[in-house]
């Protein structure tokens, strides 16, 4: 049985809530905007969080590439080739048989393997390179403009041998190449996405607004266009590139040529949303509101794509990198003395290489992968917040 | 056996969202008996969905169940669902087995790309060691209770090809697929129009009166409620604010809520318009503002290009060869099922739907007759600026990203007319007409309740001072008490500015409530036009007579819904 009604003391003037921690406050998103709201949501995934400040990271590896770098990406020395990686050690032994605070590395000692006859290098525990921050060192320009010669990390001693990830065949130093392969690298991705952008916005939005027969034509060519097999085609174009090109132009010229082929999954992306936003009732309350099209376009519609856009390209950056990587690792894509993860890879191209040389492999390999998980994770955790107000 | 089948104590349920702590459910207790019908009614949100998932503990992720009992009633002995594990096996056998559930939407709660048939045996076969063939004949058999016609043939189909109401009718069969004692039926009427919605309710309720089965029914429809319950329980905030006997509940409501409610509901029973008539418009000569003749639209007609179809013949007329007017000052009415076209017939008033034939005159402010088919892109805004469109649901006609400031000056600053600082002066008078505060303006509509938006569509409606308002299903998205307060404010805003409305809805109190004259369509026709009083109390047309009296009587002790009229086949 119910038990019988009794009028209750107070009416309750709205839901129930109380703060997530005794004591704590009711935030209010009132007046939060878009880009708030995105925020938000976004921080609460921990793992794009984190893979963002990776890609930051990256970037400002980049930008700086001069100055962390311990050396010149093109400076080798033949005395010191295949040289294996070194590591850092804190405390050195003194005269006195105790030890002192000097951060250093171990020197190198030539050995000849009795079979082959082949001269390797081994690390030499016995000499002592001191190594600090700031020091001097090879002399550059920074962002081509400004001269300086301080580098993060380095021998005091700029004539010694230091090779944190050891040293390719002409003995340069992997790790400056590395740092200034990740300025090239980072920024085709970015450089090749914006061009793509533009393109994929620009056909997306004319294709999903106005429908039609301008939308078929549209389709039909970007199904021409993603049906082509990428691979041999960029290999085709590349191959085209002159000789006598200066490596900067070849740069713009590969960079052109991957995105010309990268925009129609941005298209089709722009146009679905396209699609459905112009059913949605606040796009025809704008049309009834007297707006033109123009108006309609990039008042209503286009800020609320702006948030998937910068999801879809962010996920279309890794494949410009990966792109990138196999047209220079083909030996079409850039070419020496530019300094790409994709041409460092070149060198660990044979077996042989591979086998005296692991970490030719191994660290342009790592960063690539480092690059293109960041940026997966990170689009992935940007489309899911893009939209906020989806319940 | 006990006649208490399941009683609940002090139920309650926190949601665990990302800015606060929800306390959906707070202490509720009630009891649900043998054979007898208790009715949870509520607005949206007052947690009376969730009460039920958690009665299955069914509940969504970030809620949680954090105190009080669910006593079930079984062969062996008392058993307390809230504290069996979650994914144990013993609650796997109550869902379905003990308990059956109906659920809201019939689509969405039916897999699309399994047989009807084999959905009801798969849930038949959870429970029971059957055979598939004796499972095959137990389905049939559960069809043909549930009175789908031709069982055998029904169970190979697939839910696409069932009606919205037949849909309705295989969920039903499937949640007693196991003969449960309890039937939890989640607002099983509210995607359904009003004359099948009577056939599912008649149904549900002999169903349960046969089996013995208790029965909690999850509403907000107070018609219903009159219409089914034995007790009532309503809920507000997550609390069961009031509970009794129904004609008590009706009768003698003591909670101030209960009698807001109740008020709100009987309110529309009532016409409020004052009888400005067709005689009177006729009598004084006037002008329509807007008069439609012959106005046809076709869907589908594609003719014989891949050499099926039957040329036009195949095309679906939803909008057929349909006149009307609508004088100044006047609101018209336009009520029919979903399907009638009414919807279609006022998106092809403002031209957002190009008509396939048929004439729209407008008559201008002064006195230009104007012919709306063949308007210009720039005519065409300029009869926007004085026809202009209320929408049916306050969350997708805003836009989430600009300010509420930002979307009701839009068509100011479109126009051109204004300043920056005019438009902001306009909206916040527009603002204070709808009953909203002005300094509200510089929010973002997500902070706005389905209520507070609808007011904002008003006011962006307002906004160019227009002579007629289309609205569409104005109020169908929401609760019953916002709903008499934003026809009292449409009511007002119509008597203070002098317009003219086309008020599109389903739901025949809404238009008695609200409208002068009235257009009852059915399949693309009008079926009859008349006086909205005239109309409600006395209609002459059979489809009309049969609608009437389908929609459930707030009003226990005459229940209108038993003797309604059926429809001949």
């Amino acid at each position: 049985m119910l038990a019988d009604s009794r009028p209750l003391p107070s009416i309750d003037a709205g839901p129930a809530i109380s703060p997530l921690k005794p004591g704590g406050s009711i935030t209010s998103e009132a007046a939060a905007g878009q880009w708030t709201l995105i925020r938000h949501r976004f921080f609460r995934n921990k793992v794009a969080a984190f893979a963002g400040c990776v890609i930051l990271l990256l970037y400002l590896v980049g930008a700086f590439a001069e100055f962390l770098a311990p050396g010149l990406p093109n400076a080798s020395r033949p005395q010191y080739t295949f040289a294996p990686p070194q590591r850092i050690s804190f405390f050195a032994p003194t005269a006195g048989g105790g030890h002192e605070f000097l951060p250093h590395v171990k020197g190198y000692r030539i050995e000849i393997e009795p079979q082959a006859l082949r001269r390797t290098f081994v690390i030499d525990e016995n000499k002592v390179i001191p190594i600090g921050f700031f020091v001097d060192g090879p002399a550059y320009r920074l962002w081509g403009m400004i001269p300086m010669k301080t580098h993060l990390l380095g021998p005091l001693d700029s004539r010694e041998p230091m090779y944190l990830l050891g040293s390719d065949r002409l003995g340069r130093d992997l790790l400056s190449r590395l740092i200034y392969g990740t300025r090239i690298s980072m920024s085709i991705g970015l450089v090749g996405v914006a061009i793509s952008l533009t393109l994929g916005v620009v056909f997306g939005a004319i294709s999903g607004f106005y429908g039609g027969w301008v939308d078929t034509v549209i389709q039909r060519i970007i199904e021409i266009v993603s049906a082509m097999p990428t691979i041999p085609l960029w290999l085709g174009l590349a191959a085209a590139i002159p000789l006598t090109w200066s490596p900067l132009s070849v740069y713009f010229v590969v960079t052109l040529i991957v995105s010309l082929l990268g925009w129609t999954g941005l298209a089709r992306e722009v146009r679905g949303r396209f699609f459905a936003l112009r059913g949605e009732d606040f796009v025809t309350a704008a049309r009834l509101d007297g707006s033109r099209e123009r108006r309609i376009i990039f008042r209503h519609i286009l800020p609320s794509l702006t948030s998937h856009i910068l999801a879809v390209v962010t996920l279309a950056v890794p494949t410009m990198i990966v792109a990138e990587t196999s047209l220079s690792f083909l030996g079409v894509g850039l070419k020496p003395p530019v300094v790409s993860w994709g041409v460092l890879l070149q060198d660990a191209q044979n077996v042989r290489s591979v086998a005296t040389a692991p970490w030719l492999l191994i660290w342009p390999s790592l960063a690539v992968v480092t690059a293109v998980l960041s940026f997966n994770f990170f689009g992935d955790g940007l489309r899911d917040a893009a939209d906020p107000y989806e319940s | 056996m006990r006649d208490t089948m399941l009683s609940v104590r002090n139920l309650s349920l926190d949601f665990h969202l990302r800015t606060h702590i929800l306390h959906a459910v707070r202490d509720v207790s009630f009891d649900l008996r043998r054979g007898k019908t208790l009715c949870l009614v509520g607005e949206s949100g007052s947690g009376k969905s969730v009460t039920a998932r958690a009665l299955m503990r069914i509940i969504d992720k970030p809620g949680r169940l954090v105190g009080g009992q669910i006593l079930l009633d079984g062969p062996d002995g008392v058993v307390d669902i809230a504290a069996l594990p979650e994914r144990g096996r013993e609650i796997l056998a109550l869902r379905g087995g003990r308990i059956g559930l109906v659920f809201q939407e019939p689509m969405s709660s039916l897999s699309p790309v399994h047989t009807v048939g084999s959905q009801i045996m798969e849930a038949i076969r959870q429970h029971r060691k059957l055979s598939k063939k004796d499972a095959r004949v137990r389905a049939a058999d559960l069809l043909r209770q549930v009175e789908i016609p031709d069982p055998e043939r029904m169970l190979d189909r697939y839910t696409f090809e069932f009606s919205g109401g037949m849909r309705q009718r295989a969920m039903i069969a499937m949640a007693l697929a196991c003969d449960p004692d309890i039937l939890i039926a989640d607002e099983p009427t509210t995607a359904l129009d009003v004359t099948t919605q009577a056939e599912i309710l008649d149904l549900i309720r002999r169903l349960q009166q046969e089996r013995g089965m208790a029965m909690l029914l999850i509403t907000h429809d107070m018609g219903v409620v009159a219409e089914t319950a034995d007790d009532v329980a309503v809920m507000r905030y997550g609390r069961i604010v009031e509970n009794g006997p129904v004609d008590r509940i009706f009768h003698a409501p003591t909670h101030p809520y209960t009698r807001q409610l109740l008020d709100a509901t009987m309110k529309l029973e009532r016409g409020a318009a004052g009888s400005p008539a067709t005689a009177l418009f006729e009598a004084k000569a006037v002008e329509p503002v807007i008069s439609v003749r012959g106005l046809t639209k076709s869907y589908g007609s594609v003719g014989k290009i891949f050499g099926f179809g039957s040329g036009n013949g195949g095309a679906l007329k939803a909008v057929d060869n349909v006149d009307f007017d609508l004088y100044p000052g006047e609101s018209l009415g336009i009520v029919g099922e979903s399907g009638s076209g009414k919807t279609t017939l006022g998106r092809l008033v403002l031209r957002i739907t190009e008509p396939t034939s048929g004439r729209i005159t407008y008559r201008t402010a002064e006195g230009r007759e104007i012919d709306v088919t063949d308007l210009n892109k720039a005519e065409l805004r300029a009869y926007h600026r004085d026809v202009r469109l209320i929408f049916q649901d306050p969350f997708a006609s805003l836009n989430p990203r600009m300010t509420v400031r930002q979307i009701i000056a839009d068509p100011l600053l479109v126009s051109g007319k204004m300043t920056d600082q005019q438009a902001g002066e306009k909206v916040a008078e527009l603002l204070k007409m709808v009953g909203l505060d002005p300094l509200a303006m510089e929010r973002y509509p997500h902070a706005f309740s389905g209520g507070q938006r609808q007011r904002i569509g008003i006011a962006r409606a307002l906004a160019l001072e227009p002579r007629v308002i289309i609205a569409d299903e104005a109020t169908s998205a929401l609760d019953v008490s916002i709903r008499s307060q934003i026809l009292d404010l449409l009511l007002s805003i119509r008597q203070r500015l002098g317009l003219s409305f086309l008020f599109i809805s389903h739901d025949i109190s809404v238009v008695r409530y609200f409208c002068d004259r009235v257009v009852v369509m059915h399949k693309g026709h009008i079926v009859e036009t008349g006086d909205a009083e005239t109309i409600c109390t006395d209609p002459s047309a059979p489809y009309t007579r049969r609608l009437i009296s389908s929609v459930p009587n707030p009003d226990p002790r005459n229940k209108r819904m038993l003797h309604r009229m059926r429809a001949s086949s």
